[in-house]
Formats: structure tokens, C-alpha cells, sequence
């Protein structure tokens, strides 16, 4: 295979896109693991500096689509650094509502997936009709289904109108009775323990080294959470808990997700009860020379920019450090040593791509034989059916 | 190769091509598959291999890497068969036109039967596109055999 790597960049490795997972196995077991990334490279760090300030919004927004609030949010306070100025807290409010929303879509989509991994595709159905609530929300509030388009330097580009709150408030409380019926199914179900419990493993002190983030690290016992330990937005100001296990196997990953989801109806709902009035932005004028850093707390985990500015509209420097850039290494200490079985929903884990299991080449050295991803979904899926006549659950 | 084509539409089997999206396409694509949009019921499915599918979904706004893989799927897939375009950057690679590592839109590459603008399409829009594409094809081949 030829070697074109661009291993950094604005590249944020997730589901549905090509990117390449060498698997060594032995028999059945992994013996190591190698990622080829940079078919999603479009060099948006350099299109970002050839933009304004402003218009580098949208193009950050792009980088992602399911985390297209974090990054605009974590740009914006980069550049809302280098001035410093603060936000309007309104917009502050503003801000968590749609961030927390997309966390809310974010999860769901990975639950569902890592269902349809396991061979439950009735998970992967409910949770991605629940989604279809909150992206309703969404469009409610912001007009459009993903790429809302809502963060600027400064504030918010969009006010939330005064009669769309009940209604909102009313829709997400819908989801919340089959939510708990969700989470009941997925947490008390034998069959995910037996599949999920104990496989692949993260260890409080492999999850400190490979500088794991978000629920990868919670669910490690390593409580870091960006909106607790530096807040921002309107975090402080609102009830939540941080929710950290202590196992580090793909069940307390599960967990920690799903727990998630209700910290952040939570969260929302008390935003929306305090919302203050007033100004939703700032008006940025000029921005100075100097440098600004931004980081936030994406779904995945810290999610990092660093914006420098030379005085004139546009930036001279724009990094962006994406969470699974940190998260994905965690695969050598994950996948190794598992059976080829577990290795789709290990990978699936840390919230990557699913695309990219589906590109998955396992080269079994000893019987010449090549898995491709769906081979590999299909073997997750007959333990799965093993495991169950096994237990007797129908 | 009309009548083939016609046949197709029957049940189409989609094959999903991602070269460089944001993955809003994409995702909005498996929602059509969810319960709300279910385009299962019109026989369409997405599937794992190119061998096996009559529709090429192709999104993202084509990068040097990845375009290169996109012709040799383009090469593999069973003739004759559709291409639609979903989304903005696989149109005209939207936000992306002045980046340096996408240098041309994928229709130079590939040749494209439908076009389905948006950014993110919804997925009615893209259920709409899929429609089209099967009126125009039908249209087609009532010409071919009208003559
Ligand atoms: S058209 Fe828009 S939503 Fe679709 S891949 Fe491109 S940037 Fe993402």
C-alpha cells in the first residue's frame, strides 16, 4: 500500500468516513493495530486563514458534522481571547443550550451505532428516532438540522424567540420516558454485559498517558471535564453532575454516554429557566494582534483551538487539535490482546468512525485470511447469538 | 442497457462513497434508512460492497487521497449503473473550492446522473433526488424504446 500519510490536520476521524485500521492478529487475538488517516484532509487550517474572522465560523463548522457546534464554540473563544472581551450572557446561555443539544445527538448516534455493531439493530432504530427529536429541536432554535450556523466571535448570530421555548421544553421532555425505557434495555441487558463487560480495557493509568479525553477518560475513572474544571458557557451557573466509572471496558463507555444524555436534558432545561435577557453579542470591532486559545468540552472530549491574529481580519495562524486525535492511540492499549470479534465495537468505543471498520483490513497471519469490516460485523454479531443461546435469552 | 436500467430501479442497492465529507451527508443518508425516513420501503438499501450495488452515493468534496480510490470503485461497480452527488461539496466542493487538496469537483472525475444540493441535504430532499432520478430514468428509456 502506498504511503500518502497526513497524519495531523483538521481531520476529525468519525463515523462513515474513509480512513484506514491495520489489525495484526494472531489467531484469534490482536497483536497490533496501525491507523492510516488523510483521505478527509481538506486543509481547513489553511482555508481559515484565508477567510475573516468571521466567515472562518463556517468553515470550522464544516470540519465535523456532528461536532459542528464545538468547534465554532471553541474557535470563537479563541478569538474572544485575544481581545479579551466577554461574551453577553444571554448569548453565554444561548451557547450551552445548543452545545448541549448537540452532545444530546451525539451520544445517540454513537449508541445506536455501537447496537448495530452488536447485533441490535433494534437499538440502532429507537435511538436514531429519539434523534430525530432532538435534531427537530435544533431546527426549531436554529433553522437548520445540523451546521447551525449560530456561534460568532462575540455571540450568538441567532436569538432564541421567547415563544419556541415551551415548545422546545415540551419536545425534549417527550423523549425522556423512552429514554429511561433506553436505558434499561442497554444497561440491565445480559447479553451487552457479557459483551461488553471487561473488553477492552483502559486503565486509569493508560488512559492518563495516552491523554485520553471526554467519555473515554470518565469512563477510566480520570474525572475530567473541561466544563467543570475551567468553566465556560453558562456551566457554572447551572446544576450538573460529571458523571466518571471507574471499569474503563467498552460497558462503562456505554454508561457514561448514556448517563450523559440526561445530564445535558438537565442542563438545557435549567438554561432555558434562567435564560437572562439582553444583548446577544458583543459587536467585535478589530480584533489586535496577539493569540488566543480555545477549548471546550465536545462530545468526544476537550476539543482545542489556537487562533493568532496580526492585527488585521484575518488569522495568520489557525490550529485545531481535534478530541479522537488524542483518543485514538488508546487502540494500542485497547485492541490488543482482544479477539477479533470485540475489535469492531473496542474501535466503535472511543466514539471514532464506523465507516472506518467497514475499510478495516485484518491480516491473519497464520491462516492467510483476510476479514474485511463486514466479515468482522458479522463475527461480533454470531457471539452475540452464541453468547445468547448460551444464557438462554430469546 | 436501458432495459437493464430500468430494471435497477426496481430495487435499487446503494453503495455510500465518502471522499472527504464533514460526515453531515453522510449521516443524513443512514438517517433516510431510520424509522422516520425509512427508505427501506421503496426497496433501496444501502450495502457493504461495491460489487453489489446499482446507485453510487458519493459525497465529500473529493481530495487528492481519496479520489484516487473513487475511480477504482467507479471502475468495479457493475455497468450500467447511477451516481448522484449528495451535498454541496460533492456539487462544486462548496466550502472547500480554494483548498489545496481538493482539486477538482468530482463530476470531472465521475460522470454524475443526479445533484443534490444542500448542506446538509435533508434527507426529503434527498428521498426528492432519489425520485427524480428515477423519473429521469424512466423518461430515458421510454424515449429509447418510444424511437
Ligand atoms: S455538503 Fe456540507 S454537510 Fe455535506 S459534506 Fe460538505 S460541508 Fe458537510
Amino acid at each position: 500500500m502506498a504511503k500518502t500519510i497526513i497524519p495531523i490536520g483538521p481531520y476529525h476521524p468519525l463515523q462513515e468516513e474513509p480512513e484506514f485500521f491495520i489489525l495484526t492478529v494472531e489467531g484469534e487475538k490482536v497483536v497490533d493495530i496501525d491507523v492510516h488517516i488523510g483521505y478527509n484532509h481538506r486543509g481547513i487550517e489553511k482555508l481559515s486563514e484565508t477567510k475573516t474572522f468571521d466567515q472562518s465560523t463556517f468553515v470550522i463548522e464544516r470540519i465535523c458534522g456532528i461536532c459542528s457546534t464545538s468547534h465554532p464554540f471553541a474557535y470563537t473563544r479563541a478569538v474572544e481571547d485575544i481581545i479579551p472581551i466577554e461574551v453577553p450572557e444571554r448569548a453565554k446561555y444561548i451557547r450551552t443550550i445548543i452545545a448541549e443539544g448537540e452532545r444530546i445527538h451525539s451520544h445517540l448516534l454513537w449508541l445506536g451505532l455501537a447496537g448495530h455493531f452488536l447485533g441490535y439493530d433494534t437499538v440502532f432504530m429507537w435511538t436514531w428516532k429519539l434523534r430525530e427529536e432532538i435534531l427537530d429541536v435544533m431546527e426549531i432554535l436554529t433553522g437548520n438540522r445540523n451546521n447551525y450556523a449560530m456561534f460568532k466571535p462575540g455571540g450568538v448570530r441567532r436569538d432564541i424567540k421567547s415563544e419556541d421555548i415551551p415548545v422546545v421544553i415540551k419536545k425534549i421532555d417527550s423523549i425522556v420516558p423512552t429514554l429511561e425505557m433506553l436505558k434499561k434495555a442497554v444497561i440491565d441487558d445480559p447479553v451487552i454485559h457479557a459483551r461488553t463487560k471487561g473488553i477492552g480495557v483502559l486503565s486509569k493509568e493508560d488512559a492518563i498517558n495516552y491523554c485520553a479525553l471526554g467519555p473515554t477518560a470518565r469512563a477510566s475513572g480520570v474525572a475530567r471535564d473541561v466544563r467543570k474544571n475551567s468553566p465556560y458557557g453558562a456551566y457554572d451557573k447551572v446544576e450538573w453532575d460529571m458523571i466518571v466509572t471507574h471499569n474503563g471496558d467498552v460497558f462503562d463507555k456505554l454508561v457514561v454516554r448514556v448517563l450523559e444524555v440526561f445530564e445535558s436534558i438537565k442542563i438545557i432545561k435549567n438554561c432555558f429557566l434562567n435564560l437572562p435577557g439582553g444583548e446577544i453579542d458583543a459587536n467585535i470591532k478589530d480584533i489586535p494582534p496577539g493569540e488566543g486559545i480555545g477549548h471546550i468540552e465536545a462530545p468526544r472530549g476537550e476539543c482545542f483551538h489556537y487562533v493568532r491574529s496580526d492585527g488585521t481580519n484575518r488569522p495568520v495562524r489557525h490550529k485545531v487539535r481535534a478530541p479522537t486525535f488524542m483518543n485514538l492511540p488508546t487502540y494500542k492499549a485497547t485492541v490488543i490482546g482482544e479477539d477479533i470479534s470485540d475489535a469492531t465495537i473496542i474501535l466503535a468505543a472511543i466514539d471514532p468512525c464506523y465507516c472506518c471498520t467497514e475499510r478495516m483490513t485484518v491480516c491473519n497471519i497464520k491462516r492467510k485470511k483476510i476479514y474485511s469490516g463486514k466479515d468482522l460485523i458479522k463475527l461480533s454479531r454470531e457471539k452475540t447469538k452464541i453468547l445468547r443461546n448460551k444464557m438462554g435469552v430469546k | 442497457m436501458s432495459m437493464k436500467l430500468k430494471a435497477l430501479l426496481k430495487s435499487a442497492w446503494v453503495f455510500h462513497l465518502s471522499t472527504g465529507s464533514c460526515n453531515n451527508c453522510d449521516i443524513e443518508i443512514l438517517d433516510c434508512l431510520t424509522p422516520r425516513f425509512d427508505i427501506e420501503r421503496f426497496g433501496m438499501l444501502l450495502v457493504g460492497s461495491i460489487k453489489h450495488a446499482d446507485v453510487l452515493l458519493i459525497t465529500g468534496s473529493g481530495n487528492r487521497k481519496s479520489m484516487e480510490r473513487a475511480k477504482r470503485l467507479y471502475e468495479q461497480i457493475p455497468k450500467p449503473c447511477l451516481v448522484v452527488a449528495v451535498g454541496e461539496c460533492a456539487l462544486s466542493r462548496g466550502m472547500f473550492i480554494h483548498s489545496y487538496n481538493c482539486p477538482v469537483p468530482i463530476d470531472k472525475v465521475i460522470p454524475v446522473d443526479v445533484y443534490i444540493p444542500g448542506c446538509p441535504p435533508k434527507p426529503e430532499a434527498i428521498i426528492a433526488g432519489v425520485v427524480k432520478l428515477i423519473e429521469k430514468v424512466k423518461k430515458g428509456t421510454e424515449k429509447k424504446s418510444s424511437v
